[in-house]
């Protein structure tokens, strides 16, 4: 078992299924941040049979992590400061999200204006659906799939 | 500084103040000839509309202003490549105020998000042209006396008709209003639209046969299948002239109801029903430059 040493302070996201981890560090900007990231890959979990975890040296509020809810709610968050877990954060689905996914309407403006962000909002929370800022497009869980 | 993107953009108090100032406009005309002088309305047609853009160009030269602008996106320079962005970027140095028609979906809500001038969609692929259904509504509010309390049926493209997408947001508004949607299976109202009228409990059905609509009806929206909105020619040839109103279905409806068409029309509605005087879409037209005048004074905040 390959062990990773302890943080003094960030985030700890656990129960990342596996193989999601190189998405999840892209879509919260860790690579535009300078600080130490540790990301496990494959550790072995009673629970998922397979898991990855992702490791975040930070200030703790640097990161936005609601962006983590519309990707995977299952994703334990453990808030840690002076080397121990100070709070696990429940996930809220963000009222928007930015470039996460992709409108794949072609009548949509965005699909001829590159530079465009691609915005959804969240139109049902009870049922998950956001969608597209510019023609409310709906996107749902098999439309994650696509991006 | 208000835009016009959606129908659902002004409240209904606030769309009775623009439905009062365009019944004082109809028969005070000449209050109004000089309100806009010296003030310019810029027209940015990246796609063919006739109907639309003359009525913009009607109300403001009605209101003494002046009109610039491009009728399709050939002799703009999106030609060149350049983006919606910046268009209304340049466009708010030469312009008081702008509206935008677009093929794709969103596209004067971009506008929007860089103007410096108040922005009017007139009209966004598929998606919304809200300044049809202040039309529209104008229109039931003069003809029927009020906005409620009836059984409007929507026939024909229901899936592309954004005249269709966009009566029906601002109609759900109002108190006592039941839907039917008349229309081919393959050009059903789109499902973010039925969702909002389940959740706030509006009563609406789906059927495919107007004959079956016509007694049930106090006001009948006829719309067109347009060419444009298709990918495959084949779907558009079968679907074109799934709905075709005539006398014999006139005989069918209530003495007083209503048939409105956001025009141009094709074969949907047969010309031997225009001299029916049930028959409202040319009057529509008229109500399209009264609303248009109120939505421009509106806008630049002088009424």
């Amino acid at each position: 078992m390959l062990n990773v040493g302890k943080i003094e302070e960030g985030f700890v996201l656990d129960h990342i299924k596996a193989g999601r981890s190189l998405s999840i560090y892209d879509h919260l900007g860790l690579d535009k941040l300078d600080c130490t990231v540790a990301i496990i890959k494959n550790a072995r979990s009673n629970k998922m049979g397979k898991k990855d975890i992702l490791k975040v040296e930070c200030d703790i509020n640097m990161l936005d992590l609601d962006v983590l809810a519309y990707i995977d709610h299952s994703i334990t968050v453990n808030v840690i400061k002076d080397g121990e877990i100070v709070d696990k954060k429940d996930l809220v689905l963000p009222r928007q999200i930015k470039n996460v996914i992709h409108c794949h309407n072609p009548r949509c403006i965005t699909s001829i204006e590159q530079e465009l962000p691609h915005i959804f909002y969240l139109a049902d929370p009870a049922r998950e659906i956001y969608r597209c800022k510019y023609c409310e497009e709906k996107y749902t869980e098999h439309s994650k799939k696509r991006k | 500084m208000r835009h016009l993107m959606n129908p659902l953009d002004f409240t209904t108090q606030e769309l009775d103040r623009l439905f009062d100032l365009a019944g004082d406009i109809e028969h005070n005309m000449e209050k109004y000839a000089h309100a806009c002088d010296g003030l310019i309305l810029a027209t940015c047609f990246y796609e063919p509309s006739t109907r639309t853009r003359l009525s913009f160009e009607s109300a403001m030269t009605r209101l003494g202003g002046r009109v610039i602008g491009f009728s399709d996106a050939g002799s703009s320079s999106a030609s060149k490549g350049e983006s919606v962005s910046d268009t209304i970027r340049v466009v708010s140095c030469y312009a008081d105020i702008c509206a935008m028609r677009h093929p794709k979906e969103g596209a004067p809500m971009v506008a929007m998000e860089h103007s410096r001038i108040p922005v009017i969609n007139a009209g966004d692929g598929g998606h919304q042209h809200p300044t049809q259904t202040l039309t529209d509504l104008l229109t039931i509010r003069s003809l029927k006396g009020s906005l409620g309390g009836f059984t409007i049926g929507l026939c024909g493209d229901l899936k592309f008709g954004r005249t269709a997408h966009s009566l029906i947001h601002a109609l759900m508004r109002y108190e006592d209003i039941r839907f039917l949607f008349i229309s081919p299976e393959e050009l059903r109202v789109p499902d973010y639209i039925t969702e909002i009228l389940k959740s706030k409990k509006i009563p609406y059905e789906e059927i495919t046969s107007l004959e079956d609509a016509m007694p049930r009806l106090d006001l009948l929206y006829m719309t067109r299948v347009q060419k444009e909105r298709f990918f495959n020619e084949e779907d558009y040839i079968r679907l074109k002239d799934f709905y075709i109103l005539d006398t014999a279905k006139m005989e069918l409806a209530r003495p007083d109801m209503l048939v409105l068409h956001p025009l141009p029309r094709v074969n949907e509605i047969s010309v031997e029903v225009d001299s029916d005087p049930r028959a409202a879409y040319f009057k529509q037209v008229q109500y399209g430059v009264y609303v248009r005048m109120a939505l421009i004074l509106t806008l630049l905040e002088l009424a």
